[in-house]
């Protein structure tokens, strides 16, 4: 596995390469098009929070700071998730006639959602100047929980794959319960305290890691550090799991969606 | 696995299912059966499953190319599939020595709007070509591809024979041990085919190559050993003349074969000399220099009162040899009963080999075909002359002078 895993390097980086350069190049606007989706975003629920539409617990930041630090973690981790499925499907017709280390794709996928986060963090820059955030030393740690929510995207988005390639099911069903999922995770709001939600937020394995990361880049310290070591744990070793899985269910794959 | 025995397949069996839906379930089942570690030696089929592939063995050594030929839907890509490592046999096992190529689907993986050059190195890198590799030869490619100043556009407006050529040209600098090519010259213009196979010859030398082709002259050429298959199954296999002759001779001659407006009826063929209870399948066998004559009988509808007989040979790759039209003077005579007419081809000059006939019967002045059915019977040419080609010409030869004798 490791073996193949380092022969697909150079294959990845191509592949990479290629993604990220096809990707803007038939737009007029370019990377505007990176920037575009979370500043929206970040607009939407600072004007509706302006307009009292909903009511959401006191921020130790700025709200509008608040919610593009969230909605940019959020975004990583999904573009995480999609990224196994994304890849394999669009190149089915590769797959099925090449044999090349299949990791390959999948390493692939990570350096396009790495490199989309890193094109992005240009707006973190401009939010921090803006609201004029204090910088502390937590901050480092950041990568790492970039790393983390990463790391949980794509373990479940490489469990989903086998049985996505082969039902398209999964796919609508991801897109459908990302966006419920995206309400059941403290992006927009501070974890509620008590009731129902409160319950969700807390066993939402997202949570914590979402939090942590943006308590270490806004405020310094975290109270969620604990349940961010014990979920990064977990998925680190689940990746293997999926991984495995993957691996082996390739040729069966690939038998049945295009023999 | 001695040393000059790329590839060995052992017993290999593969299933498909007819219906969609039970396919992808029994992809499931087959995933969690394979992390379970199930036993597979013992797989039986389920419902609307059938074997692709059916128990198929063979061997192929350094220096050999194996034609594989077969109706469509014989498994030869599922074999060559196999072969390749993209999907796992059900049953038996498959060994392969060396560095495997395949030229499969040319140019899968190329993005459309990225350039020529850009998709070279991502092509290359996708067949394992490493990008120092992929430097040194990429001049190489790109002469090869004949894609001039083409090479930095972008690959959605190339022509689709464009993008064949760049995606042989990557595939042709791979120099693997093992050669996989399945149609491929099926597209392309005929200067890119003499480079198909110029390169497969001196590729040759030092791989193996797995041809899947229907076009059987290539085979014939190309091949030192032949397979056919048939439903999954090998049919015959043996010298690639052997195994298209008995592909063509098993071949169920479909009703298409038969062309025309159907106003005429073939309804036996018999040669001259041939004995009444030969065996079905047989060529009937005639000397060099020999006539050759058969008998046609024919119903023609009774409006057509002169029609008119066209005969040609081809050889057993299906390529035309010789043709002959029934001269105005020769009238036939039709009023809609059984007809029956002997056509003679004095001394057939014909090589040694298997010929097939074909029959047409045309109006009157020859412009509307009535019916015509290829492949009707088949004849093999024997004799002890030298020489492959289709015609063997009778020729006299007479000295008419000679330099620098006494007489000069």
């Amino acid at each position: 596995m490791l073996g193949d895993l380092s022969a697909s390097r150079e294959l990845a980086w191509r592949l990479f390469i290629r993604n990220v350069s096809a990707q803007y190049r038939q737009t007029a606007l370019g990377y505007v098009w990176a920037f575009v989706p979370p500043l929206a975003m970040t607009l939407v629920w600072v004007l509706l929070r302006s307009q009292q539409v909903f009511e959401v617990g006191d921020t130790e930041i700025p709200y509008g700071a608040y919610v593009m630090v969230g909605t940019l973690l959020w975004q990583v981790f999904v573009d995480a998730l999609n990224s196994p499925l994304k890849l394999v499907t669009s190149s089915k017709q590769m797959l099925a006639r090449i044999n090349f280390p299949r990791e390959a794709l999948i390493l692939a996928g990570l350096g396009e959602v790495l490199f989309n986060f890193i094109v992005r963090l240009v707006l973190l820059v401009g939010v921090f100047a803006w609201f004029r955030i204090p910088l502390h030393a937590t901050i480092l740690l950041a990568p790492v929980g970039v790393l983390a929510l990463i790391g949980l995207g794509l373990m479940v988005g490489l469990f989903l794959t086998p049985i996505g390639i082969l039902f398209q099911d999964v796919q609508y069903g991801i897109a459908t319960f990302t966006y419920l999922w995206f309400f059941l995770t403290p992006v927009v709001y501070p974890p509620p305290t008590d009731g129902p939600v409160a319950m969700i937020t807390h066993w939402n394995p997202v949570s914590p890691l979402l939090l942590a990361t943006r308590d270490w880049c806004t405020i310094g310290a975290s109270t969620h550090t604990g349940s961010f070591i014990a979920v990064s744990a977990v998925t680190f070793v689940s990746i293997l799991g999926a991984w495995l899985l993957y691996r082996i269910a390739m040729p069966h794959l690939i038998a049945r969606i295009a023999a | 696995m001695s040393d000059d025995v790329l590839i060995r397949v052992e017993g290999t069996s593969k299933r498909f299912c007819r219906t969609l839906k039970r396919s992808l379930w029994y992809g499931v089942q087959d995933i969690v059966g394979e992390l379970l570690g199930r036993d597979s030696s013992s797989l039986s089929l389920r419902p609307a499953e059938f074997w692709a592939v059916n128990d198929v063995s063979f061997e192929v050594r350094r220096g050999e190319c194996l034609g594989l030929i077969g109706p469509n839907g014989a498994g030869k890509s599922t074999l060559l599939k196999m072969l390749n490592g993209l999907i796992k046999p059900d049953r038996g096992r498959i060994e392969i020595c060396g560095r495997v190529g395949a030229l499969i689907e040319l140019g899968a993986g190329f993005s459309p709007i990225l350039t020529g050059r850009e998709n070279i190195y991502v092509n290359a890198a996708v067949l394992g070509l490493s990008g120092k590799e992929t430097d040194k030869k990429l001049n190489s490619i790109i002469d090869f591809a004949e894609i001039g100043e083409f090479i930095d556009a972008p690959v959605q407006t190339y022509s689709s024979g464009m993008k064949v050529r760049l995606g042989f040209a990557v595939a042709a600098h791979l120099e693997p041990d093992v050669l996989l090519i399945d149609e491929i010259l099926a597209v392309g213009d005929m200067a890119f085919h003499i480079k198909c196979f110029n390169l497969m010859e001196r590729a040759l030398q030092d791989t193996t190559i797995v041809y899947v082709s229907h076009n059987l002259p290539q085979v014939a050429r190309t091949c030192t050993h032949g397979l056919a298959l048939n439903k999954g199954r090998i049919a015959f296999r043996g010298t690639p003349s052997e195994v298209i002759d008995s592909y063509l001779a098993n071949m169920e001659i479909p009703d298409q074969a038969t062309a025309g407006s159907g106003e005429a009826e073939l309804l036996s063929v018999h040669f001259d000399g041939e004995s009444a209870d030969r065996p079905r399948e047989s060529h009937f066998m005639i000397s060099y220099l020999d006539d050759l004559s058969v008998r046609l009988r024919m119903r023609i509808a009774p409006e057509h009162a002169s029609p008119v007989l066209y005969l040609a040979v081809y050889d057993r790759e299906l390529k035309g040899v010789g043709e002959v039209l029934q001269k105005q003077a020769d009238v036939l005579q039709n009023n809609g009963r059984e007809i029956e007419v002997r056509v003679t081809f004095p001394r057939l000059n014909l090589s040694r080999g298997v010929y097939s006939l074909s029959v047409g019967v045309l109006n009157r002045h020859g412009g509307r075909v009535l019916g015509r059915f290829q492949a009707v019977r088949s004849f093999q040419v024997t004799g002890d002359h030298p020489g492959w080609m289709p015609v063997h010409f009778e020729a006299r030869f007479e000295q008419i002078g000679i330099r620098g004798s006494k007489h000069d």
